[in-house]
């Protein structure tokens, strides 16, 4: 049955990070300070900055000091960076950095090509970084990625990413993005999946993180919120191709879901002509046709 | 999966549309014999029903002016339907001399619309295909009714739910056995699809009725979501999501079949369609179009 839904839905647009990391064309710092700036007049609540990553594994984010440093930074806005471990939190933190994200993963095989690593040692850097942040007031989002299916692994059991996930949230994340890393998801996976997962972790801790690699993007965010979950993560344009499947989508597109949103009645505080408007400057930049539905189809109305 | 526990259907009957509705929107004239091979490997892949072709003069479109060689040159499967547009009597009777066994009419739920698209009143719409419809049941052909725009309207804008419950029941009254609504533009959201089949479901039958989506705005899937938690059986799609908007240059159109397929079988719903059949015929005609797909299934499943 169709349900409740939430009044309000939080929108974390992860374009300048998760989109620009996926795509092929390295962005001037100027440029990624511009989208972020642009991004900031939409009405979204946050915007994930950048990767405190080694450049030498991240081209894309090397520029991730100057970026941290040179955006506005509004009021009622936060500016989430990912930190991979404790020197990459310190250098946040060293860098103006307020809240930080960190990256699991429900697949083994995953952790392991993805970051060297088993699960379990991964989820011990973590812990190092978790502590720092929480002495110094800093709150920590977790991500677990491939929580509907691994490239490597295939099919993933959902009480695996409920576990994963209860372990993040029990060391002090303050909330868990689950991400369907390949887009392979569907309504049916998605609930089997929250089901498992809502069991561990308060639904108000919950986030969803959609690929569109198979077009099922909107429809696996919708039975989310069916369920209670009022955090949704996007991309500006659909940003971020899929480094699994050459040339398919990645990310969800943010004017897509808020077009989306906005038709159920949903407040997301977010101006769609803005963000399309913020879309529009990306894709010149890169000098790429957009992801958007609703970009596509507004341009020639 | 139990899609029975969950409230959905245990089966949803998909109504392919992209040898008609598809390539009726695409810019290059497809020649006879690749519209014939289309409709033929569709016909392998499982798909219930495949919109031949439409029986419309072929001064207003010329893609479909080849219709009496295309419904003749086909392999009928059994159990599969053929239907074909009939947009009047003459039409209905062109359409049954060359074989047809089944047709389709096609109504508004805005009054512009009708006018721009048909040249004629909403009512004036209704009666010739009354006139169908009564020469359809003394030949024992089934007709099948669409209303367009009925989550919004490119000249009207906003659709009144109840304006699409009016013209659906008017269709269902005269023989319709089924009625697709259309969101013809792809305006349409999760919040207004619920809406308008609360109103239409007051006067259609559940069963009776489909709803043909399209992806302009990226909506296409979460509509057909809703529409199926609300007991909606029958989805219209088009292979390799053919056919773009005509009201939005170089936008979307038609949602893809492989997408909706993918959606389904991961609900645990039957379908009895097979997706990589589908993903062959959506090459094909791609090839032949010189186009890259719509279908993010096909895109994804073809890269990896």
């Amino acid at each position: 049955a169709t349900g409740a839904y939430p009044k309000r839905v939080k929108v974390v647009e992860v374009g300048p990070r998760d989109g620009l990391q996926n795509e092929k064309n390295v962005v001037p710092t100027p440029v990624k300070i511009n989208l972020i700036n642009m991004l900031s007049e939409t009405g979204l609540q946050v915007i994930e900055a950048t990767s405190f990553v080694s450049p030498k594994w991240v081209p894309q984010m090397a520029d991730h000091t100057e970026v941290m440093q040179g955006i506005n930074k509004l009021p009622g806005i936060s500016y989430p960076v990912l930190t991979p471990n404790l020197k990459g939190f310190q250098a946040a933190v060293a860098a103006g950095a307020k809240e930080v994200s960190i990256f699991g993963a429900a697949s083994e095989l995953f952790t392991q090509k993805n970051i060297n690593c088993s699960i379990e040692e991964s989820l011990e850097r973590f812990d190092e970084v978790l502590k720092a942040a929480r002495e110094a007031n800093i709150p920590v989002r977790g991500y677990v990625s491939c929580v509907l299916g691994c490239p490597y692994e295939g099919k993933i059991s959902a009480a695996k990413v409920a576990e994963v996930s209860k372990k993040m949230y029990s060391m002090g994340c303050y909330e868990i993005s689950l991400g369907d890393t390949i887009g392979v998801g569907t309504p049916g996976s998605m609930k089997e999946m929250l089901t498992a997962v809502m069991k561990e972790v308060p639904v108000g801790a919950l986030a969803v993180h959609c690929h569109d690699t198979y077009g099922q993007a909107l429809a696996n965010i919708l039975v989310a919120l069916q369920m209670g979950v009022s955090v949704v993560d996007a991309s500006v344009a659909g940003l971020g191709g899929c480094p699994y499947a050459q040339g398919a989508s990645g990310n969800v597109a943010t004017e897509d879901l808020v077009y989306m949103l906005n038709g159920l009645g949903i407040h997301t505080g977010v101006d769609l002509q803005k963000l399309m408007d913020t879309g529009t400057f990306i894709c010149n930049a890169l000098n790429r046709k957009t992801n958007s539905k609703v970009s596509q189809a507004s341009c020639r109305l | 999966q139990e899609p029975q526990a969950s409230g959905l259907p245990e089966y949803i009957k998909i109504v392919e549309v992209g040898p008609r509705d598809g390539l009726q929107n695409e810019k290059v004239i497809v020649p006879t014999d690749t519209k014939i091979e289309l409709i033929n490997q569709l016909s392998k892949t499982g798909l219930p029903a495949i919109e031949v072709t439409s029986f419309v003069s072929s001064k207003w479109v010329p893609q479909m002016a080849d219709h009496k060689e295309v419904m003749r040159g086909i392999e009928r499967h059994p159990g599969v339907q053929y239907p074909v547009l009939t947009p009047n009597l003459q039409g209905f009777h062109s359409a049954i001399a060359a074989g047809a066994t089944e047709v389709s009419v096609f109504g508004a739920a805005s009054e512009s619309f009708s006018k721009m698209n048909i040249n004629c009143s909403i009512e004036e719409s209704i009666e010739r295909f009354e006139e169908v419809t009564k020469s359809a049941r003394n030949m024992n052909i089934p007709v099948r009714g669409y209303v367009s725009c009925a989550l919004g309207c490119p000249y009207e804008g906003n659709v009144v739910p109840d304006k699409v419950a009016e013209v659906s029941k008017r269709l269902y009254s005269m023989g319709c056995y089924e009625i697709s609504l259309g969101d013809t533009i792809g305006v349409g959201t999760p919040g207004s699809m619920k809406k308008m089949l609360e109103a239409v479901m007051k006067e259609i039958p559940l069963s009776a009725l489909a709803v043909h989506c399209h992806d302009t705005y990226g909506q296409a899937l979460a509509n057909i979501l809703t529409a199926i938690q609300m007991g909606v059986a029958v989805v219209d799609s088009s292979v390799a999501g053919l056919g773009g908007c005509p009201y939005a240059k170089g936008a979307a159109g038609n949602v893809a079949t492989e997408d909706v397929i993918y959606m389904l079988n991961g609900l645990g719903i039957s379908t009895g369609v097979n997706l990589c059949a589908v993903m062959e015929a959506g090459n094909f005609i791609c090839t032949a179009l010189n186009k890259k797909t719509n279908s993010k299934v096909a895109q994804a499943s073809f890269s990896t």
